[in-house]
């Protein structure tokens, strides 16, 4: 990889100040951003570590309920840390990579790189997590915009995501066995005013809700409900892996297995 | 060049390393501690597994200047100083664990991260936990009866596939 300035602030004012630099970029975990730079796809002039930012990190309980993670907090951290107040997201967080990327990889560095195919992102999306950031807070509706695209602005930091916590939820994976990551991956959550479903890995947009499966299922929360149900391939990624009417059709079956293992 | 110094196998050590320096290329490179390896380069194969203030790690997607004042574990501090083998090395000889030896020092990196967590794991655990650990000689059932082994569980019952 091309070379670059390493800086790794201990504050959140710090590392805003040194991302102010031209073609600066904000380092979590690595786990994606070093590979990438590795094949000369990205070549930042500096990279400002998060990690060593101790407000960033951890686990905790806001006062309306919701699970607070810090962004520079790793999947290790979640899935053990998030156990007892959201089951369903430290299984997801303890399923992403292998045990040395879970030690590394970072929340708020998966939802701010937005992989199509990443984990973090449906369980935002489904859960209608708020992204907090150095300067603002972000609705999962709103912070997910397509393809690696997000509402985040240059040098804007992801400090902390709040998840409220669902009644139920559950996090189906159809993992890619080689890259670990969701050939398709779908959440389901729950709540008390009705169930959110997202889905990853599948479509050329990015992470989506399907809100087919929303509405029936709210009405009638178990698989049968969806059972009318089809999703297009219009859209789905199709690649060497699947094409996009295998992905459309996982949709469908991992969305019934998330609903009969949450219910 | 930016100056860097941690703790390597309970020495301290310092060093001169550019942004871009991974903390493999640091340990193989400028302490010429060739033991972890460098297999894929892309943080899949595991072979380059070492501990960073106890967790494991792959150094091939790790900077060294993020483990900067650091505690690092690496396979050359596993043995005693006489050259004795760890009760996991041991493991890993007395249970054919290897056969070209090139992912060895990053299975029993990762193999004693799980250990540390979890002292009795079940066989289903150390596959698990070896999911980003490849191995192409063994077929990993002898790497997963000596991890069982070093944890103090009978064996004999696991059959050599």
């Amino acid at each position: 990889m091309y070379n670059f300035d390493f800086e790794k602030p201990s504050t959140v004012a710090d590392a805003v100040a040194a991302l102010a630099t031209e073609e600066a970029q904000p380092l979590g975990g690595g786990q994606t951003l070093l590979p990438t730079m590795k094949q000369r796809l990205a070549s930042p002039s500096k990279l400002v570590s998060l990690t060593g930012i101790a407000e960033m990190k951890g686990v905790c309980k806001g006062d309306d309920g919701s699970v607070c993670i810090g962004g520079a907090t790793n999947h290790a951290t979640v899935a053990s840390e998030a156990a007892s107040q959201y089951p369903a997201l430290a299984a997801l967080a303890g399923g992403i990579g292998d045990p040395a990327v879970r030690n590394r990889g970072t929340i708020g560095g998966s939802l701010a790189n937005n992989d199509p195919a990443a984990c973090y992102p449906s369980a935002a999306l489904a859960s209608g997590a708020t992204i907090v950031t150095n300067s603002r807070q972000i609705a999962a509706d709103d912070y997910f915009q397509g393809m690696f695209t997000t509402a985040l602005e240059e040098g804007e930091i992801i400090t902390e995501v709040r998840f409220p916590v669902p009644e139920v939820a559950n996090y189906q994976k159809f993992e890619q066995p080689a890259s670990r990551f969701a050939l398709v991956g779908v959440y389901v959550a729950k709540y008390a005013d009705g169930v959110r479903v997202a889905v990853t890995g599948a479509s050329e947009s990015g992470v989506f809700r399907w809100t087919e499966a929303e509405a029936a299922l709210s009405g009638n929360f178990s698989a049968d409900a969806i059972d009318g149900l089809s999703v297009s391939a219009d859209g789905m990624i199709g690649d060497l892996h699947g094409t996009g009417a295998y992905r459309a059709h996982l949709v469908k079956v991992l969305t019934k297995r998330a609903v009969a293992a949450a219910s | 060049m930016a100056k860097v110094s941690m703790t390597v196998n309970g020495k301290t050590v310092s060093g001169e390393v550019e942004g871009r320096t991974l903390l493999v290329d640091f340990l193989r490179s400028d302490l010429r501690l060739t033991g972890t390896h460098v297999g894929c380069d892309t943080s899949q194969c595991g072979a380059c597994t070492v501990h960073v203030d106890g967790i494991a790690v792959k150094s091939c997607t790790m900077l060294a200047a993020e483990a900067d004042g650091a505690h690092v574990a690496t396979i050359e501090g596993q043995a005693a100083a006489d050259g004795t083998l760890n009760a996991l090395q041991q493991a890993f000889q007395d249970h054919h664990g290897l056969q070209c030896g090139f992912c060895t020092p990053g299975m029993v990196m990762a193999a004693a991260d799980l250990l540390k967590n979890n002292p009795k794991p079940s066989e289903a655990e150390v596959r698990h936990h070896l999911e980003g650990n490849i191995c192409r000689c063994t077929g990993y059932h002898n790497i997963v009866k000596a991890i069982m082994a070093a944890s103090g569980q009978d064996v004999s019952q696991i059959a050599a596939e």
